[in-house]
């Protein structure tokens, strides 16, 4: 089946994050298409680079990453959501005239629209968020 | 095919829980998840509120339930524990899933 996932909360905040982890995880390992991670809100600070967890910690950011390379998984953040929160790609560097990016590999930045193509190409969403 | 109910929240702090039953049609399924589990524990203010909740099937995910410290053995009867798989497969297996957040 064909799923999509919705992510609010940031890491290290809210159990939200960590959920749709598990979830996106298990549901990929069943065999299950994941067709989209869409993280809106505070959810787009799961894609920065530049997090550090100490070690005894999970690295939450890198497991996103890790899930994704394994499985080829689009991870998108909402734009309007990562300018606000400072999550930078090279495109959003140009445009808005910043001197570094942060966005962590595998993600990408893009809009609102991503997140309603994956609802209508998709036979659920599931949301997590508080 | 029914619908499913994700809640995430204690009904000790939110009314989620008492939302998402008294919204939902008879053969529906309420999946509690994160602080949501609270919601499956038996001699509570609110488990008369589950076990009468008729036509409802209840579920709860296990890891939340154990990194709360809730043994399986003070559950209301009847509430059925899910791992992450299990989670897939409710959604997998309903028509719909609203996240009750």
């Amino acid at each position: 089946m064909k799923l999509a996932v919705q992510v609010n909360e940031g890491p290290y905040q809210h159990q939200a994050t960590d959920s749709a982890y598990h979830f996106t995880k298990a549901a990929l390992e069943k065999g299950h298409e994941v067709f989209r991670v869409f993280f809106y809100h505070d959810g787009v600070l799961n894609g920065t680079r530049l997090t550090t967890p100490p070690q005894d910690d999970r690295n939450i950011v890198n497991r996103w990453v890790e899930l994704a390379e394994k499985y080829d998984l689009d991870l998108v953040l909402c734009v309007a959501a990562a300018q606000r929160r400072g999550i930078v790609d090279d495109g959003e560097a140009e445009r808005n005239g910043k001197d570094a990016t942060n966005i962590a590999p595998k993600f990408r930045i893009s809009g609102l629209g991503q997140l309603i193509e994956a609802a209508i190409q998709c036979d659920r969403l599931v949301v997590f968020g508080d | 095919m029914a619908d499913l109910y994700t809640v995430n929240k204690s009904p000790f702090e939110k009314n989620s829980l008492e939302d998402a039953i008294r919204f939902s049609s008879e053969g529906a399924s309420i999946l509690l998840i994160e602080d949501g589990v609270y919601g499956a524990m038996a001699g509570t203010a609110v488990s008369d509120l589950v076990a009468g909740a008729t036509g409802r099937k209840f579920y709860a995910l296990r890891a939340d339930l154990k990194a709360r410290g809730i043994a399986e053995d003070r559950l209301i009867d009847g509430v059925e524990l899910v791992d992450y798989a299990g989670f897939v497969d409710l959604v997998v297996n309903h028509d719909k899933v609203q996240a009750w957040l």
